[in-house]
């Protein structure tokens, strides 16, 4: 703030302390600061002489404590004579996959509901708005109840197992699948998958480049498809088909073997899926009717084709508007998986949160690191969504 | 007139449109089958439609028994009603004593009362009916439910239960919030800058962690923060952490309502002489409050069905009271009709809130807010 | 030709060596004006030339950063009283009317008196309409802003200023949001206002006004007064390169 016109000559009358706006703001920001100080140290003090009376030690040692007991799904090595401080990472792999695969199903649902409302056929828009209006008016955690409590729970037992596809079993314990193994050589086919997206991505940049010095046009999205699809189909057929499947097999009241999606996890996924779906579709369907009509109008009228316009004028246009609520729809996902907890699948708050806050009695530092991983994850989201929004509004200029 | 002017005389007719683009068959043509892509896409709709509501709507209400004493009255083969049915009010009042459940019937009414004043347009005195519903109605709300004074009962608040938990739940954090929201919005537009750090981490924090967690925090950690062995009520607990994480998203929507007022009103109240508190209290809260009504409907319709969360931390809200039920001997096996019960429950005030909030949107866009 | 009128020797706003930045940008340079009692003067130049800047800063809309702004005798400074104090003497018309929608026209005029001057409602109603019945617009009294043209609302919006009895009034191109057939209304309401003696300081384009109102035009560019001359000589005679360039443009078409 400047001060000059405070220092000049004719200021008669001397400035109150109070009417000055710049020591008026100091004034209350000290106080502010005051407060929330005071506040703090009233609730440290509390909470330690709280936890000395209750005879419970404060710090992270007990991380390297034996945990004792079982997790049901668990993506690295654990077992009950494992650390708490396992506990957390077991759980926090547990989260990021529930919320991996929800974003993923939940942005495909979501898009292709929200084109349909859209649609010019009148039942398809009309059962997508149904969707719509059902799902996000109904909570979340009803929803994985219903999943979880009235339909998983109805599946038959083990011995009398759905088997919709070969070696596909549907039970009331999970989905069984066949689980690939991996034979030698098939590192090579990972390999001309990659090099093959590279190869696309300079194909790409060559084309465009004779786009704009010839105006000649290269049939890129066949190319692509082709490489990407093609060459590492080629790769494993010259490599001797190197993948084998392992399939769950039966043994006593349950199936051994191949890979295993546990009820609890199909559950959560499902619910969260098509709850999430249903406000991503609601985004894209504005996002989509964002963009004016008359854009659509100005670009048909030029000439181009209705591709051509949605590829070139309203889809750039929509995505930036489509893309910082759908940011909080994935974060909201992210958040929403810690409902997990009420029907017992093991992530971060119902396994770290639950059982290790109560088997410890750890309440601060277990919460304290929850949330901060949840924040830490927000924190991460949105930042990639700012980098990716920048960018997209610095390429269409 | 020159000689290259066209007149005419005749009045054409108003003439109908062409048979194959009006009545149910032109109709169909555009709107079903307008290409051969279309006409199967509505053809595989209508095959799914059938597979999914033919059995659902059979189940539901057509073989269903709606009437009875126990779970032999269900004999039809469909849904068993009868479950509700007996257990209606235990669902509606939780384990509140039978003898004073017309004190929530008294305090919901007056509520719908006062809602329903500031819903309709043209209805006068406005903002003293919202001081009203926001000062005076909570505290009346409070001695009516809990009791302890005017010669009411005390009714402890671990027999609170059901649809009137659920609705308490969200009403007293909105309610509660609204005022934090306002300070924590003006506090984040400050220009002093702890204010606005402080507002900004403090709303941050709360947005980016979820629910559960916030209540897990309330209900082990808000004990340890006071002091001695104050056990306080667990209702209590979980309101508290509510009204804090409802604050931030609260405080977001009245950024946005602020955001919508022009410059130019801060300039023509600044020009006037207006301070800072009566410029906001006088010119800009009162638009912007107009303006921040579909978002804090939209925001209290994700509260609401956020509360059923409370069922974690052992709160008995309608979802957690009908799970109790499910769990009775009698009524083992009835899951389906208890879920789609309170999901039925939950969708009619979200579906009617959220038309709602749309309505007004739609009627601000279009600028016929003044009243 | 100006109108025969007191101009009094006490001066009510004085610049003095007045300097101001946006961010690099050096938007006011070196602004000199003293305006005396009774006195009305328009400002014009190009758009950007930081007239309207000028006029904002007389009542801290904007803040300037050197240079001193005495207004009825009180110094602008960051002294919250001094700037109540000034904002109270006077009032500022803006090219957007910026009247508040959610008010009526009555509630509009009789807010300020109500809560700056701390005048009984009763009382502060009547100084409105009195006001209101000045710019001929007391039977819109009860309307919201909305249901009124753009003439009507800026003539509220002046209305709204002299309820708090100003002793200067600013007018931010009051007449360039308005259509061709409102600006007649406007203009006369401000023609009025000027014989009536209300020391005047005028952004505006409308140069009959300036010939037929003005004690003095001033001419700015680049943050500059470049020149400042009575409204005959102004016109007839400019001095200044730049001036004649402006008036060419302006007044050839």
């Amino acid at each position: 703030m400047s001060s000059d016109a405070n220092k000049s000559p004719s200021a008669s009358q001397k400035t109150r302390f109070w009417h000055d706006p710049a020591k008026r703001a100091i004034l209350f920001q000290s106080l502010l600061v005051i407060a929330v100080l005071g506040f703090v140290g009233m609730i440290v003090q509390n909470t330690l002489h709280n936890l000395e009376s209750r005879g419970i030690t404060t710090g992270f040692a007990f991380l390297s404590q034996e945990a004792g007991f079982g997790i049901i799904q668990s993506l690295i090595d654990y077992s009950e004579s494992s650390s708490y401080g396992r506990t957390f990472f077991v759980g926090l792999l547990n989260t990021l996959l529930v919320s991996v695969l929800g974003i993923i199903a939940a942005t495909l649902l979501g898009f292709i509901m929200g084109i349909a409302r859209l649609s010019n056929n009148w039942l398809i828009s009309k059962v997508a708005s149904a969707y719509v209006e059902i799902f996000r008016n109904i909570p979340l955690l009803i929803q994985i109840f219903f999943w979880y409590f009235a339909v998983l729970r109805a599946l038959p037992s083990p011995r009398q197992s759905l088997e919709p596809i070969e070696n596909i079993f549907i039970n009331v314990r999970g989905l069984y699948m066949p689980e690939p193994i991996y034979g030698d050589g098939f590192g090579w086919v990972v390999a001309a998958f990659f090099i093959a997206v590279v190869a696309v991505f300079f194909i790409s940049r060559w084309s465009k480049k004779r786009q704009d010095e010839t105006g000649q046009r290269f049939p890129m999205l066949w190319t692509a498809a082709g490489l990407i699809i093609g060459l590492p189909l080629l790769v494993y057929w010259v490599m001797g088909s190197p993948l084998t499947w392992e399939a769950p097999v039966l043994k006593g009241f349950n199936f051994r073997g191949g890979m295993t999606i546990i009820p609890e996890l199909a559950a959560l996924w499902v619910a969260l899926t098509i709850y999430t779906a249903a406000f991503i579709a609601e985004i894209v369907r504005s996002g989509i009717e964002a963009v004016s009509h008359g854009q659509t109008e100005a670009a048909s009228a030029l000439g181009l084709n209705r591709g051509k316009v949605l590829r070139l004028v309203v889809v750039p246009q929509a995505v930036r508007v489509i893309i910082p609520p759908l940011t909080s729809q994935y974060l909201n996902l992210i958040k929403n998986s810690s409902l997990a907890t009420a029907i017992g699948y093991p992530d971060l708050v119902s396994v770290f949160a639950g059982t290790t806050l109560n088997q410890t009695g750890q309440a601060i530092e277990v919460i304290f690191m929850t949330m901060l991983v949840y924040l830490t994850l927000s924190l991460l989201v949105s930042a990639f969504m700012n980098w990716f929004n920048t960018r997209m509004a610095l390429v269409e200029r | 007139m020159s000689d290259s002017a066209k007149v005419t005389d005749t009045l054409l007719p108003d003439l109908p449109p062409p048979a194959n683009s009006t009545g149910v068959i032109g109709w169909m043509r555009m709107h079903l089958f307008s290409s051969p892509v279309n006409a199967l896409l509505t053809l595989f709709t209508l095959y799914i439609l059938y597979i999914l509501l033919v059995p659902s709507i059979s189940w539901a209400l057509i073989n269903a028994d709606w009437v009875g004493d126990n779970r032999d009255a269900c004999t039809s083969g469909g849904a068993c009603w009868v479950f509700i049915y007996n257990r209606f009010d235990q669902f509606m009042y939780g384990f509140y004593p039978e003898m004073e459940r017309w004190r929530i019937d008294l305090t919901f009414g007056m509520l719908a009362v006062l809602v329903i004043w500031l819903m309709v347009p043209n209805l006068p005195k406005k903002g003293l009916v919202s001081v009203l519903t926001l000062v005076v109605y909570p505290i009346i709300a409070y001695f009516l439910l809990y009791g302890g004074s005017f010669g009411l009962e005390v009714v402890e608040t671990h027999k609170w239960g059901g649809m009137s938990l659920t609705l308490i739940l969200a009403i007293v954090g909105i309610v509660a919030a609204l005022p934090f929201g306002v300070l924590l919005a003006l506090g984040r537009r400050s220009e002093m800058p702890i204010v606005k750090s402080f507002c900004v981490v403090y709303i941050e924090f709360w947005r980016g962690v979820p629910l559960i967690t916030v209540l897990f925090m309330a209900s082990v950690m808000l004990p340890l923060f006071l002091p001695g062995e104050v056990d306080f009520d667990k209702l209590l607990r979980a309101m508290i952490g509510i009204v804090m994480f409802q604050s931030a998203y609260m405080a977001e929507v009245v950024r946005g309502g602020l955001q919508a007022i022009p410059k130019g009103q801060y300039e023509a109240a600044q020009a006037l002489g207006l301070n800072y508190w009566k410029m906001m209290g006088l010119i800009v809260l009162p638009q912007a409050l107009k303006l921040m009504i579909p978002g804090i409907v939209n925001t209290f319709i994700a509260l609401f069905k956020d509360t059923s969360l409370v069922l974690i931390i052992g709160l008995f809200d309608i979802l957690a009271i009908v799970q109790a039920g499910l769990s009775d001997p009698n009524w083992l096996g009835f899951s389906v009709e208890g879920y789609t019960f309170v999901a039925l429950m939950f969708w009619v005030f979200c579906y009617g809130m959220s038309k709602y909030s749309q309505h007004l949107e739609k009627r601000f866009h279009t600028g016929h807010g003044a009243r | 030709m100006s109108m025969t009128h007191q101009v009094e020797d006490k001066l009510m706003v004085e610049m003095r060596g007045v300097n101001k930045w946006y961010g690099q940008f050096h938007v006011l340079k070196d602004v000199n004006l003293e305006v005396k009692k009774g006195e009305r003067i328009v400002i014009c130049g190009p758009s950007g030339s930081g007239k309207s800047t000028t006029i904002r800063c007389i009542n801290r809309l904007e803040e300037h950063q050197k240079g001193d702004i005495i207004v009825d005798g009180t110094t602008l400074n960051n002294d919250l009283k001094n700037i109540e104090t000034i904002r109270r003497e006077v009032g500022m018309v803006f090219q957007h009317f910026n009247l508040f929608p959610h008010l009526t026209v009555l509630e509009n005029c009789a807010l300020a008196p109500i809560w700056v001057r701390k005048t009984p409602r009763e009382e502060a109603e009547e100084i409105a309409m009195k006001y209101l019945r000045r710019v001929k617009i007391e039977e819109q009294a009860l309307k919201y802003p909305g249901q009124l043209s753009g003439g009507q609302q800026q003539r509220v919006a002046i209305a709204r200023s002299l309820c708090m009895n100003p002793q200067v009034m600013l007018f931010d191109e009051p007449t360039s949001a308005l259509d061709p057939e409102m600006i007649k209304e406007v203009l006369d309401v401000m023609v009025e206002l000027a014989e009536e003696g209300m020391t005047m300081l005028c952004v505006t384009h409308e140069m009959g006004f300036a010939k037929t109102v003005a004690d003095r035009v001033i001419f700015m560019d680049k943050g500059q007064i470049i020149e400042e001359n009575e409204p005959h000589e102004f016109f007839n005679n400019p001095q200044s390169e730049r001036t004649k360039a402006f008036l060419s443009q302006i007044l050839n078409h």
